[in-house]
C-alpha cells in the first residue's frame, strides 16, 4: 500500500513536471524530450491502475510513435529562427489566469466531492481468471467491433491525408 | 488524505494536467509545441477514463481510451503533415503569423 503510494507520487511527478517543463521549454526539442517523460509518467500511472494493456500501448504508440513522428517534423521544419523569437502570446497573462481558474474550480469540486466517491473495496484477482489483455479483447472484439472497425477507417483516411498533406505536389 | 490514494488523486492530476495543457495550446507561439500540449490534454482524458474504470471495476473506459489513442494518433500524423504543408509556403511555424483568414 505504501509502495503504490510512493509510486503513484512518483509517476505524477513525472507527469506533471514533464507537462509544465514541455509548455516552457523554449527550444522544440527539449520540448519534445519533456513530452516523452510526461507519457511515461502516465504510463506507469496506467500499470499503477492495473491496466497493463493500455501501459504497453502508450509505451509502444505514444513514445515509440507520436514521439519519433515529432522529432522527425522538428527536424524537417527549420525551428533555429523561432527558437529566438517570442515564446509566449501577447495575452498569455489572460490565458493563464482562465486556466489557473478553470484548474481551481474543478479542483474545489473534487475536494468537496471527495466524500461522495467511495471506492468499493476492490475484488482480489481470481487466480487464473482472465488478464487485462483478455478481459480487453473480449469486450473490444463482441460489443465494440464496429466501433472498432470504424477507428482502422479513420486510421487509413488519416494515413492518405497526411501523405498528401506532406506532398511536394498532388 | 494524501496517504490512502484513492480515484480522486487520479481526477486532481488528471485536471492538473488538463490545465497544463490548455495553458500550453493558448499561449504558446509554436504550432509543434501547441500540438503537444493537445497530446497532453488527451492524456488527461485517458487518465481520467482509466481511473474510472478501475473505480467501478469495469473494463469499458480502458477500451475508451483505446480508442482516444487512436484518434489522438490520427489527429498528430494529419496535424503534422498539415504543419508541413504551411511552413513549405508561409515559412514560419508561428501560430500568430498565419493571418491569412484574420479579417
Amino acid at each position: 500500500m505504501l509502495a503504490d503510494t510512493l509510486l503513484f507520487y512518483f509517476f505524477a511527478l513525472l507527469t506533471l513536471g514533464g507537462g509544465v517543463l514541455t509548455i516552457t521549454r523554449r527550444s522544440a526539442v527539449h520540448s519534445a524530450v519533456a513530452l516523452i517523460t510526461s507519457l511515461v509518467g502516465v504510463a506507469g500511472l496506467f500499470l499503477l491502475q492495473r491496466a497493463e494493456f493500455l501501459f504497453a500501448v502508450q509505451i509502444l504508440l505514444y513514445v515509440g510513435g507520436i514521439m519519433v513522428l515529432f522529432l522527425f517534423v522538428i527536424m524537417l521544419v527549420n525551428l533555429d529562427e523561432a527558437a529566438h523569437q517570442r515564446q509566449f502570446r501577447r495575452q498569455w497573462w489572460l490565458a493563464a489566469a482562465c486556466a489557473v481558474a478553470v484548474g481551481a474550480e474543478v479542483m474545489w469540486f473534487l475536494y468537496q466531492g471527495a466524500g461522495a466517491l467511495r471506492l468499493p473495496p476492490p475484488a482480489p484477482a481470481a487466480a487464473g481468471g482472465p488478464g487485462n489483455t483478455e478481459a480487453i479483447a473480449d469486450v473490444l472484439f463482441s460489443e465494440y467491433l464496429l466501433p472498432f472497425e470504424i477507428a482502422s477507417l479513420l486510421l487509413l483516411v488519416a494515413v492518405v491525408g497526411s501523405v498528401v498533406m506532406a506532398k511536394k505536389r498532388i | 488524505m494524501l496517504y490512502p490514494i484513492t480515484t480522486v488523486h487520479y481526477l486532481m492530476l488528471s485536471a492538473a494536467l488538463l490545465v497544463i495543457g490548455t495553458l500550453g495550446v493558448l499561449a504558446r507561439r509554436n504550432i509543434v509545441v501547441i500540438l503537444m500540449s493537445i497530446e497532453l490534454i488527451l492524456n488527461a482524458v485517458n487518465i481520467n477514463l482509466v481511473a474510472f474504470a478501475r473505480h467501478f471495476q469495469n473494463v469499458q473506459g480502458q477500451i475508451f481510451a483505446i480508442f482516444v489513442i487512436t484518434v489522438a494518433v490520427a489527429e498528430a500524423a494529419v496535424g503534422l503533415g498539415i504543419l508541413i504543408a504551411l511552413f513549405r509556403n508561409r515559412k514560419t511555424v508561428q501560430a500568430d503569423e498565419i493571418e491569412l483568414l484574420k479579417w
